[in-house]
């Protein structure tokens, strides 16, 4: 089944924001040419909560990355609004995993308006009055002159988010960025992240190993399979958040997705064993 | 093991945190004893009036000012020689050179560390330069340095260049290296990339290691310098710091080679303690990325 025929008929008319385009990548280490992603195609249009789902050697952070512009495809094309991507840039803001993303050397405030100064988005006043508004939205209002050494881990992950939200990118990529947390505090900043989409409206490709989490923060999800990384799945989750946690349609979808990964490794069992 | 048994079932409670006013206060005030043991410089001031007393005991039980003067005694030749003497002069002098040294050796160690970082190639000549040249001691080139550029502020210059230059290159190029990759693409997604990333992103993630690299160079400047000095006065009559410690114990004025001695320990305790903790706390502490 080709990955837009589940949900495209209806959108086909629209233009995609991102189309990647039979991507492979690949990346050395330093002993093996390991090949990331197999051509891998999908379509992800404005205001789409894109997640990239699947176990951990499936390429879907690497695939974060060629969108990113930080890796070459070896076969295929990844273009945001038709132009080829080449190369890093600030019209794709990326938000990590790691808590160590932010500038040591700003403050809250200053590394929020950083990108848009170097980058020459906007003048001071403009950068100066974003960042403002960004840090209230994600409730770090007290803390905007504070450096980030400071800050606990669920804090530096939203000044993360307000930092590529502030750009006003055409995508935000997302690669993990709750895995680090508890819990808790994962749940509420999922919560919070829904809340800021439903203000803001952006578009964000988010890569994630959790199913639950897929389905809550995700509008479509495209399930992958590891050893090299290919398309098994694309799917709808827009119907779903955490109101619906233990619902029916819910826990049928979170199952679907669960036999897919699982299906996958008792093949591959029964392939090794012969 | 046999007699393991199923643990009792208990019922269940829920409770409110009490007032917890009866421990008494939760924080109290230290003693001032404590207090004033607690800081650091009070005890180091003990330590040092423990070691000036002894001393001067000593020197007057000796009673011998031409091998072992008193501390009073060499602090007041430390006074007369920086009111009335040349003191002042020589320490400007070896102070001047110093910084056209250490600025030369820094310049040099930042386009080493530049090529470096550019090429893998860059990274294997700076890594062979740095391992034959650090172990080697910058006042053991004294003897090629007066040969070709012969007596004079040029063969110190090349001295302390060579004692600055591969500390902090080393420094420098090692902290490029430990910048985490996370930092790295953060920077790269800004759209920052070759000068604009180095200076914005790459100096201030390394700027720990720099700082260290620079204090090293520092230290190690002050040192061949004063060494170098004690070989031979610069060419004209304005020597520095090692030729006045140099010409008194020369002149037998013991009292005054102390006093020298002091002028180099405090213009390195100095230099150590203000300029480069104000700097630190300026940055690297007040950023977090050191204690």
């Amino acid at each position: 089944m080709p990955p837009d025929a589940v949900g495209g008929a209806a959108r086909d008319s629209a233009h995609p924001l991102l189309a990647v385009d039979g991507v492979t990548l690949q990346y050395k280490t330093r002993e093996h040419l390991v090949t990331a992603t197999y051509r891998v195609s999908f379509k992800v249009y404005s205001g789409d909560r894109f997640v990239l789902l699947g176990p951990s050697g499936c390429g879907k952070s690497t695939l974060l990355k060629g969108v990113g512009g930080f890796m070459r495809p070896v076969e295929g094309r990844i273009t945001l609004k038709g132009h080829s991507i080449e190369r890093p840039g600030p019209d794709r803001m990326m938000v990590f995993q790691e808590f160590d993303q932010l500038l040591p050397w700003k403050t809250v405030k200053q590394n929020i308006t950083f990108p848009m100064l170097v980058s020459g988005r906007c003048d001071r006043a403009e950068a100066e009055q974003r960042a403002r508004s960004y840090i209230d939205k994600v409730n770090l209002t007290k803390f905007s002159d504070v450096y980030p050494h400071m800050l606990s881990g669920g804090m530096k992950q939203r000044v993360a988010i307000a930092r590529a939200m502030a750009m006003g990118a055409d995508i935000l990529l997302m690669d993990e960025p709750f895995a680090a947390l508890d819990a808790l505090t994962r749940r509420k900043m999922q919560e919070e992240l829904l809340q800021l989409w439903d203000d803001v409206r952006f578009t964000m490709l988010f890569v994630t190993h959790s199913i639950e989490e897929a389905i809550i923060v995700g509008s479509r999800i495209l399930v992958m399979s590891p050893h090299p990384g290919q398309v098994k799945a694309e799917l709808n989750a827009h119907q779903f958040g955490h109101d619906n946690l233990g619902g029916e349609g819910f826990q049928a979808l979170h199952g679907r997705i669960h036999n897919m990964l699982f299906a996958e490794r008792i093949e591959e069992e029964r392939a090794r064993h012969g | 093991m046999a007699d393991t048994q199923a643990p009792p079932i208990r019922p269940e409670f829920e409770t409110k945190p009490g007032d917890a006013g009866h421990i008494g206060d939760v924080a109290r005030p230290l003693s001032a004893w404590e207090r004033i043991s607690n800081i650091t410089a009070v005890r180091r001031l003990f330590i040092l009036l423990v070691l000036v007393s002894a001393w001067q005991a000593y020197a007057q039980f000796l009673d011998n000012p031409l091998m072992f003067p008193t501390f009073a005694e060499a602090m007041t030749a430390l006074w007369d020689a920086s009111v009335r003497g040349p003191l002042l002069e020589r320490i400007w002098t070896s102070i001047r050179v110093l910084m056209m040294g250490y600025a030369a050796g820094i310049a040099l160690a930042a386009v080493f560390t530049t090529i470096a970082v550019s090429t893998r190639v860059g990274t294997d000549f700076l890594s062979t330069l740095t391992a034959m040249f650090n172990p080697l001691p910058a006042i053991a080139l004294l003897p090629l340095a007066l040969l070709w550029f012969g007596l004079g502020i040029p063969s110190l210059i090349f001295v302390i260049i060579h004692s600055v230059l591969w500390a902090v290159a080393l420094n420098t190029h090692g902290g490029f290296m430990s910048v985490s990759e996370t930092l790295r693409m953060a920077g790269q997604n800004y759209g920052l990339r070759g000068l604009r990333y180095v200076a914005y992103i790459l100096i201030p993630a390394a700027f720990p290691s720099i700082l260290t690299g620079l204090k090293i160079g520092w230290a190690f400047a002050w040192r061949t310098l004063i060494a170098a000095e004690l070989v031979f006065g610069v060419s004209s009559r304005s020597g520095g710091l090692g030729w006045f410690i140099f010409e008194n114990r020369n002149q037998l004025e013991t009292a005054y080679v102390f006093a020298g001695l002091f002028a180099v320990i405090i213009i390195g305790l100095l230099v150590e303690s203000v300029v480069f903790r104000t700097v630190e706390t300026h940055t690297v502490r007040k950023w977090g990325m050191q204690r």
